[in-house]
């Protein structure tokens, strides 16, 4: 089997279960379980044998295009493009999908929608595989949008609560509004290339054969900025949370929304193209970056710091990206899949056991880490990679991204302005310093809360515990791949600098330190102010306890994301900027305010207009004929010989007429 | 014999037979009417017929038809004023006006219309 066979199997082997899954899900849910399972944990095997024989190199990328239509126009091709890049992003998605699929079937054993759910999981992984094995822009968008769709679905999952069918519409929407530039950047990109094939764009590109660099590039920010949750379209990732957790690992931390950095990474020549595009990537990373590590201090629900760090580390791919080295950013995105995915995975089990979504809650309750020893270890390695603490995966990934940014802030990139590095550095430092900070949060409040001993809930099952253990080897290992994956990528280095590993270190370690000072401070207070709900039936699946725990957050603590809780280290540290963290610095408020109301003013004037004017024409036009018909109607008085006088008198006044005429007069 | 006389018997025939129509109240007299105004149709078809000297006398083969459908039509129209007497007791024209519109006033007509769609049901 050739490699391009076996990368079209990979592609088309969840697709297939997803829709197997579709078809007998009602009649035969038995069928449900291994058609979600087995297709998606083949097609990561077959990713893993196309990554072996492709076997790295950027010159060895394998291009295979077959052109179904012409079209008249620029052609659409079904093409693959398989590089380095390609083939190691395929397998992070193969492995976090399959490890997604055995987390479901227990997360959700009890759920009566898991047929569908398993299967639009995997034809999210598909569509998934597509963006990443895709060489035309127009079959990338295909898979683009296709997981738009899918998460647009799976973040409705528990659509009974109020939260998710809000959220659902919000990413929907929100992703949507950066799409529509998107599409006109690939047009405009098309139209000056004369191809879709994303090979002979970049050719163009880096020939200058581009118009417009600029323009498109921003046209084309517009649609990452919304996938990858950058700033200003981060706002529909942090709810989203409230989907179902797997979905949450899958989706909205590992794959979906690196497919916008991804995007970034196979066009980066058209981006360096333009010197301001550059900027404003730089700067939207350092906004985000900073912006969304303040407001995960802040976060009560668990989820939602999970959520504000996907969008930090995202920006810190944006970052490298506006730099320039796209191997960092993709070093970045593998490494922080795999930890995201475990942290999330980790979450779901944690929400479960302790019967709340809220580190309030958890902060009062003391053995919880007892309770669930695969869970508490895996996650400390997690949390341990994404404050970028050495030897762990995010201390390497990082390193690399902050070492590019030092790089071009010398002045040493090719036509990168040293604007750019110096606002990705000083942005990076001082969000490790924070994600430290936030990570250490995070473990303190939901492992060493005190007070009265966690309910028990059993042990979780096997199927959840394991995959912890899968991810959680990358998340301690795939550092060590900084020497190997120079020859998968572009050939830059991506080994720890000294420079920047002792500043990033010393950021990490300080965060670490002043979170942990502020803990001591504050966790006197913890004991002081009861607050807490918990999930009333803790046997149920796992699922059970997180909708529940959704649907009551916002009844127990005041608010989605927040808690009144003076025992909050954040609270302490944070001071006066805590409560406009809580609520990601009021952005959502400024949108209600700038979109939201002025869309809700027109349509009540289109309502007006419909109701009060349009149909005002419409009423008079059916009430005209009618007035007309009543006074026709007078005329039938049902004596038939009137009717016969008429039709004589018509008759004679006709006849005496055509005499007239015929005769001339 | 000029063709003024047949035909000025002809017109008078129908219009006897037109006022008899229009004005006559009892439908037997109606059809009588009715057939007087075939005959001063056939009267003309014969007179031209002559006058015309024509070869296949079409004239006087349409009066034949004429005189073989006015005697269908009597019968039926007799059988319907037959019914309509039994059911009635009447024969009078001016009495049976079922058809009428009999409220020319829109408010009330869906109920109406309702009423007749029930007497139809």
């Amino acid at each position: 089997m050739s490699t391009t066979t076996t990368a079209v199997l990979v592609l088309l082997l969840p697709f297939l279960g997803a829709i197997a899954g579709l078809l007998t899900g009602r009649r035969a849910p038995g069928f449900a379980r291994p058609l979600a399972v087995l297709p998606t944990l083949a097609a990561a095997v077959l990713a893993v044998v196309v990554a072996w024989r492709q076997g790295g190199g950027g010159d060895a990328a394998i291009d295979a295009a077959t052109r179904l239509t012409p079209t008249g126009s620029v052609p659409i091709d079904l093409a693959l493009h398989l590089d380095g890049f390609a083939v190691l992003l395929a397998v992070l998605v193969g492995t976090v999908a399959t490890c997604v699929q055995l987390y479901s079937t227990a997360y959700l054993r009890d759920d009566p929608r898991y047929p569908s759910y398993a299967a639009l999981v995997s034809l999210f992984t598909s569509a998934m595989l597509l963006v990443v094995y895709s060489g035309d822009l127009m079959v990338l968008l295909v898979g683009w949008e296709i997981m738009g769709i899918c998460s647009y679905f799976l973040v409705g999952h528990y659509w009974e609560t109020e939260a998710a069918r809000a959220a659902s519409l919000k990413a929907f929407l929100v992703t949507k509004l950066g799409d529509v530039p998107f599409l006109i950047g690939i047009f405009a990109l098309a139209a000056d290339a004369g191809t879709f094939r994303i090979n002979g764009i970049l050719t163009t590109a880096v020939s200058g054969g581009i118009d417009h660099p600029t323009l498109v590039a921003l046209l084309l920010l517009a649609g990452v900025a919304g996938k990858s949750a950058q700033f200003p379209l981060h706002t529909w990732l942090p709810d989203a949370m409230a989907g179902p957790t797997p979905v949450s690992a899958l989706i909205h931390a590992a794959t979906m929304v690196a497919a916008g950095v991804y995007v970034v990474a196979r066009l980066l020549p058209v981006f360096a193209a333009s010197t301001a595009a550059l900027v404003v990537l730089a700067v939207m990373a350092a906004v985000t970056m900073v912006g969304s590590a303040l407001a995960a201090l802040a976060q009560d629900d668990i989820k939602r710091v999970l959520a504000y760090s996907t969008v930090g580390q995202l920006g810190y791919m944006t970052g490298a990206l506006a730099v320039g080295d796209r191997g960092a950013a993709v070093f970045h995105l593998i490494s922080h899949g795999a930890f995201k995915a475990l942290l999330f995975l980790c979450a779901g089990v944690i929400i479960h056991a302790a019967g709340t979504n809220s580190l309030a809650a958890m902060a009062r309750m003391s053995g919880l880490a007892k309770r669930i020893p695969d869970a508490y270890w895996t996650m400390t390695a997690g949390l341990l990679a994404l404050a970028a603490i050495p030897p762990f995966s995010g201390f390497f990934s990082k390193e690399a991204v902050l070492g590019a940014a030092e790089h071009a802030a010398q002045g040493n990139g090719h036509g990168i302005p040293a604007a750019a590095g110096w606002t990705v550095l000083v942005a990076g430092l001082v969000t490790a310093l924070l994600t430290a900070g936030y990570a250490t949060r995070l473990w303190l409040l939901a492992f060493h809360g005190k007070g009265a001993e966690a309910a028990g809930h059993g042990r979780e099952p096997l199927a959840m515990n394991g995959v912890l253990w899968v991810l959680f080897l990358p998340t301690v290992a795939f550092g060590l791949a900084a020497w190997k994956l120079p020859a998968w990528f572009d050939g830059g280095s991506l080994t720890p600098t000294l420079t920047t590993s002792v500043l990033s270190t010393g950021c990490a370690l300080a965060g670490v330190i002043v979170m942990y000072a502020a803990w001591r401070k504050t966790v006197v207070a913890t004991a002081r102010a009861p607050l807490g709900a918990v999930a009333a039936d803790p046997e149920a699946a796992p699922a059970v306890s997180e909708i529940e725990a959704i649907a009551t957050h916002e009844q127990a603590y005041g608010g989605i994301a927040a808690a009144c809780d003076p025992g909050d280290p954040s609270r302490l540290l944070l001071g006066p900027l805590h409560r406009h963290a809580v609520s990601g610095f009021h952005l959502d408020a400024v949108y209600a305010a700038l979109f939201v109301r002025p869309v809700r003013g027109a349509a009540r004037l289109a309502h007006f207009l419909d109701r009060e004017v349009v149909e005002t024409y419409v009423r008079g036009a059916g009430a005209a004929p009618g007035l007309l018909g009543a006074a026709v109607r007078r005329a039938q008085t049902g004596n038939v010989q009137t009717y016969l006088s008429a039709l004589l008198a018509g008759s004679v006044v006709l006849a005496v007429a055509a005499v007239l005429v015929a005769t001339g007069a | 014999m000029h063709l003024v006389y047949p035909a000025v018997l002809a017109a008078l025939l129908f219009c006897v037979g037109l006022y008899g129509v229009l004005a006559r109240r009892n439908a037997i007299l109606v059809l009588m009417s009715v057939e007087l105004m075939l005959n001063a149709v056939n009267l003309n078809l014969v007179a031209f017929d002559v006058w015309l000297r024509d070869e296949l006398h079409a004239g006087q083969a349409l009066t034949l038809f004429t005189i073989a459908i006015a005697a269908a039509e009597i019968g039926i129209g007799l059988a319907i004023v037959l019914l309509v007497h039994r059911n009635r007791g009447t024969a009078d024209i001016d009495r049976l006006r079922d058809l009428s519109e009999t409220a020319p006033d829109a408010a009330t007509e869906p109920a109406d219309r309702e009423q007749k769609a029930e007497a139809a049901a």
